[in-house]
């Protein structure tokens, strides 16, 4: 390991003047950030501690009906707080999908949000990675790619965006708070991503220095809590990270969707808001055929990475079943097994 | 020096002798308050920490190590590379007998594989030596890696597995297949697979000038012990090892691995003790692995779908510099009868790590597509598999005519059918559903496995206090040596089990032989039974011959142990305690010896084997293809069972493992660089708890006379086999998609494009 400073401010300030020295990163419970450490694929200079900053930890509920989330709240502290679960249930049913119950307990929401890419030519410091040195060329076109990304990619980097939790909080319009040295910013998790076109090294819109000290929902957000589900298929029950995940969230009055929220996870190096489908379904009825038109568009732009033409069937399938469960309704209990298509409960249209 | 000190006396009282007690491991309060030490855990005054460096690439040479820089890494002591490692007393590319296998010691710049090391760098931190082999920078002149099996020039190894011969055939195949009214021949393949054992190879070397001490885990002391003395060129009794615990093997610790002896040199380089534990993604090239294979099978049967021929071929692949080639098609010499039968191979070699003895090894690759083909023959006879096997029940071991020593595979099909509930399952595929809408299919699956058994040797000593003690350098990799063998030992001295010293895991006791071949119990076992027997053999000489005992004269009536007591078989009433016998004669102590080998005339008679049923559920989503093996039902027949409760923890294991094989296990290798690419457990997919939601293993009662007195099979490695092609079997009976890829994944299930 190289010698690295080591500081753990008191304050937000102190944080983000540490951090804005060049080679700084910021550590939180370190599920990602210490592996990559390790692996020599990072080797920062100064990590900045932020876990002594005060009141990042607290899930506050808003005036206006929001809620604003510190980045500092453990995803299973979130996942398992009633009255978020309740009002936000594919947030939670995401989060539960995650990881293990190890790392949901120390994984942290700005974390979440900063995790890198699970790509193997990313973690394998002997292959070339545009993320890792950029310009070097990108050694997963050509290679094992069953897992790539089929939008939004370039020929500088394939790789794709693991969070499931940061998937619904796209669907839900999350905004992401951010201090750095020039004050207070915000930007929409939508936009707070970046795809790789040809600087994939630059992931997000954060300048040096720059904190993220809580996620932010709209009080809408929780509007659709009766129809919200989170679908993740994996290559194991448990602790698999997404071949292809997607949230769906549906307001419905009187037989007819009045507002959808789509997004996928696994296809892209971010959270993919499908816009297009969203406004395939407003005004339609919660229907198959609405939910096939849907996927259709929401997967209109995607092309195969490498040997992985099947996610973009496979995608469009995924939206369809999300979209059904959530207009059967959010299930009173989280299922035992969050997110999974082993968690399908009777009634559900799994065969349609 | 005694290390161990299992005091624990089991949870549950016992009734009559130890052996078939299901008594809880007498080692997990050690293992569960951190007691146990394993390799890794020990750290001697002054001990350095060495870390490998290893080749990126899996071909060529290094041209450029940056020693100095590393060296001016504060805390670095040394690197070892070819220009300074210590001399060794044979070339470890020599190879005088089928169970050495070539390592890569430092002594040139070549590179065979990727992952091969290259340097070792020796800090007084393991940080320090982490970033010194970092530092090292290597730069090679890079060739080509040939990484597929369609990658080289094939030719047919000369054997395979240990010895077994690659061509072997009886009867006419093609007159059979000629006959046949309905045939099959379809071609599978299986991923090169990594042990992962939880421990990696750990090692702590400690020379005290030509004597050496190491603590590593080992599944094969004495072999390890002769291999690092030959090596050193130094005696194997100035060799001690210590392996009291393994955290699994699976072969990979069969025999002593390059990286071990690495650290070993690395220590007499410095002169101070050293420890090296494997990183992760360093199991992947110089400790083994199960190499790919690709099996065509030809079947063909008559109007009543009995078989009239089988084929199985099969390609492999070794290491461009060893052999070790994955014997798969064997298995199809034991399980189905057919007139005509034949089995060969043909190899590549790669650009890869040697392969090596993977649980179950050529059994568990063989089976996966052997009792696919079955099904799929079964299928287009138009009969239930379960009826079908039946149907191709083998008698007689198909290729050598032998008759089995004993194989209860019958009462295995009809009990765990009977658990499972086989009776009720529809003759086509994709006729089930569940509640909620999934695909539901049952598959089965028959086990098997060879019962194997090794030499052993064993000590045994009574003393004065009625006490006993047994001395065995047997491995525990988790399998429950530690409680098993001290069970046979108990009842091996007539005493009770807390009665018994048992001493064991280290080179410097009686050779126990490898724990290997799912034998250890057997080999081991038998080897404690006898000097046991020999001891109280002893003891009962002493007290039949001493006027003063109670047993005087018993002569050919003889006496019995049991519970510290001899007594007299035709009158118990008449006995004597050991203490009484031993002190009355003077003695401390009286010693036994005993040694275990399979009987040659026994094995040249008979086909000795463990049999099994595996009947599976799996579900699977009809449109998004994630599969999930929702429920197992094995049956297994494997002779006498010392503790039911670690058997079926065997059996569990193995099952897991068979999960594994058809749904999960994949090293996904780099098709240019040669590389495995997902090197660590959170990508290299291996079941989780979710995965395997119900596991059920029945004991069903088997009697062997001819395997060893004790009538003890192994449970090692069975439940593997039949249980993979069982999971693949009832994949194709829920969606009616028969692959033959394995592992099987979603990609491959769903129809692309929809």
């Amino acid at each position: 390991m190289t010698p690295f400073d080591y500081i753990r401010p008191t304050t937000i300030p102190e944080a983000v003047a540490a951090a804005a020295e060049p080679g700084a990163a910021y550590l939180a419970s370190g599920t990602n950030i210490l592996d990559l450490m390790k692996g020599g694929i990072t080797r920062p200079r100064r990590l900045v501690d932020v876990t002594r900053l005060p009141g990042l930890d607290r899930i506050e509920k808003l005036a206006d009906g929001g809620v604003r989330i510190g980045a500092l709240v453990r995803n299973a502290d979130l996942a398992h707080d009633t009255d978020f679960a309740r009002r936000f249930p594919a947030i939670a049913e995401a989060l539960l999908s995650g990881a293990s119950a190890q790392l949901r307990n120390a994984a942290t929401v700005g974390g979440n949000l900063l995790q890198r890419t699970r790509c193997p030519y990313f973690y394998d410091v002997a292959s070339v990675c545009n993320k890792r040195d950029p310009g070097a060329g990108c050694e997963a076109r050509g290679g094992d790619t069953r897992l790539h990304a089929v939008l939004g990619w370039s020929e500088s980097c394939i790789a794709t965006h693991p969070s499931d939790f940061c998937v619904p909080l796209t669907a839900l319009d999350a905004v992401v708070e951010i201090e750095g040295g020039a004050g207070r910013r915000e930007v929409p998790l939508e936009s707070f991503h970046r795809l790789p076109e040809t600087t994939p090294e630059h992931e997000t819109v954060l300048e040096p220095g720059e904190l993220i000290v809580a996620v932010r929902l709209p009080a809408e957000a929780a509007g659709f809590s009766a129809h919200a589900r989170y679908l993740k298929v994996r290559e194991r029950t448990s602790y698999a990270f997404a071949v292809v995940s997607a949230a769906a969230a549906l307001r419905i009055e009187n037989g007819t969707i009045v507002e959808a929220r789509i997004a996928l996870g696994g296809v892209a190096m971010k959270p993919w808001r499908a816009r297009g489908a969203e406004a395939v379904l407003a005004g339609a009825g919660p229907d198959q055929a609405a939910f096939r038109r849907a996927a259709e568009v929401a997967l209109a732009d995607a092309t195969p990475s490498g040997d992985n033409a099947f996610k973009i069937g496979l995608a469009r399938r995924i939206v369809t079943r999300a979209l059904a469960m959530a207009a059967s309704g959010t299930p009173d209990r989280m299922p035992a097994l969050p997110a999974s298509p082993f968690a399908l409960m009777p009634g559900v249209l799994a065969d349609a | 020096m005694p290390d161990i000190a299992i005091a624990q006396a089991p949870a549950q009282s016992r009734h009559g002798s130890n052996i078939g007690q299901p008594l809880t491991r007498r080692d997990g309060i050690l293992k569960v308050t951190g007691g146990a030490r394993y390799a890794a855990d020990h750290h001697p005054p002054g001990m350095l920490h060495a870390v490998l460096a290893v080749s990126s690439i899996a071909r060529g040479r290094v041209t450029f190590l940056d020693v100095p820089g590393a060296k001016a890494h504060s805390g670095v002591v040394e690197v070892m590379t070819p220009a300074n490692a210590p001399a060794l007393a044979l070339d470890p590319d020599a190879k005088l007998h089928p169970f050495m296998f070539r390592m890569d010691l430092l002594r040139n710049d070549r590179v065979r594989y990727a992952n091969q090391p290259i340097a070792v760098v020796i800090a007084k931190t393991l940080e320090a030596a982490t970033e010194g082999a970092a530092l090292l920078a290597p730069r090679y002149a890079a060739a080509p890696a040939r990484v597929g099996l369609d990658d080289a020039e094939c030719f047919v190894p000369p054997a395979v597995g240990v010895g077994n011969p690659s061509v072997l055939h009886r009867g006419d195949v093609e007159a059979g297949l000629a006959a046949a009214v309905a045939r099959i021949d379809a071609t599978y393949e299986t991923p090169p697979q990594y042990h992962n054992a939880m421990e990696p190879h750990a090692t702590v070397a400690v020379w005290d000038g030509d004597r050496l001490t190491v603590d590593t885990p080992s599944q094969g002391l004495a072999m390890a012990q002769a291999r690092v003395a030959e090596l050193f060129g130094i005696k194997p009794e100035s060799i001690h090892i210590r392996s009291p615990f393994l955290g699994g093997g699976f072969g990979s610790k069969g025999m002593i691995s390059g990286p071990q002896i690495l650290a070993i040199m690395a220590a007499r380089l410095v002169g101070r003790p050293v420890k090296m534990v494997l990183r992760r993604e360093h199991m992947y090239g110089p400790v083994g692995h199960r190499a790919p294979t690709r099996q065509r099978l030809r079947l063909g049967t008559d109007r009543d779908g009995v078989l009239t021929a089988l084929e199985h071929h099969t390609r492999t692949a070794s290491s461009t510099f060893d052999d070790f080639f994955e014997p798969a098609s064997d298995i199809s010499h034991t399980l189905y009868a057919s007139p005509a039968i034949a089995t060969s191979y043909d190899a590549v070699r790669l650009d890869t790590g040697t392969p090596l003895f993977m649980r179950a090894p050529g059994e568990a690759t063989g089976s996966i597509a052997l009792e696919s083909a079955i099904d799929e023959m079964a299928h287009a006879c138009g009969m239930d598999p379960l009826a079908f096997r039946l149907a191709n029940y083998a008698e007689t071991e198909p290729m050598s005519g032998r008759p089995f020593s004993s194989k209860a595979l019958r009462e295995c099909y009809a009990q765990g059918a009977e658990r499972f509930g086989w009776a009720r399952r529809p003759l086509a595929p994709q006729q089930m559903r569940d509640a909620a809408g999934l695909l539901v299919g049952w598959g089965v699956g028959t086990a098997t496995f060879p019962a194997h058994m090794f030499q052993g040797h064993a000590r045994a000593v009574i003393r004065d206090d009625g006490t006993g003690v047994i001395e065995i350098g047997a491995h525990d990799m988790g399998q429950g040596a530690w409680t098993a063998l001290a069970q046979i030992a108990a009842d091996g001295l007539g005493l009770d089990i807390d009665q018994v010293d048992f001493r064991s895991g280290t080179s410097d006791l009686p050779d126990a032989g490898i724990a290997g071949g799912s034998a250890h119990t057997a080999t081991a076992g038998m080897a404690i039974h006898g000097a046991g027997t020999d001891a109280i053999t002893k003891l009962a000489e002493l007290a039949m011959s001493d006027q003063r005992s109670k047993l005087f004269g018993a002569g050919n009536a003889g006496v019995i142990a049991r519970g510290g007591r001899l007594f007299r078989r035709d009158d118990e009433r008449r006995s004597e305690s050991y203490a009484e016998i031993l002190v009355r004669a003077g003695l401390v102590q009286i010693e036994g010896r005993g040694q275990s080998a399979s009987d040659p005339t026994a094995q040249s008679n008979y086909a000795m084997h463990a049999h099994g049923a595996v009947f599976a559920e799996v579900k699977v989503d009809p449109e998004l293809g994630q599969i999930r093996a929702t429920r197992l039902v094995g049956a297994f027949a494997a002779g006498r069972v010392i503790n039911p409760r670690l058997v079926r923890s065997q059996y569990f294991g193995g099952m897991i493992w068979g999960v594994s094989f058809a749904l999960h296990e994949r090293a996904a290798t780099d098709p240019r660089s040669g590389r495995v690419m997902n090197p660590n457990l959170g990508e290299y997919h291996v079941p989780v708890n979710a995965d395997v939601p119900s596991l059920e293993a029945i004991l069903v009662e088997e009697h062997d006379s001819h395997v060893n007195a004790l009538g003890i099979k192994g449970v090692g490695e069975i439940g593997i086999t039949g249980t993979a092609g069982a999971v693949a079997n009832a994949v194709w009976h829920a969606t009616g998609a028969r692959i033959r890829q394995f592992p099987i994944t979603l990609d491959r299930l769903i129809v692309p494009g929809c």
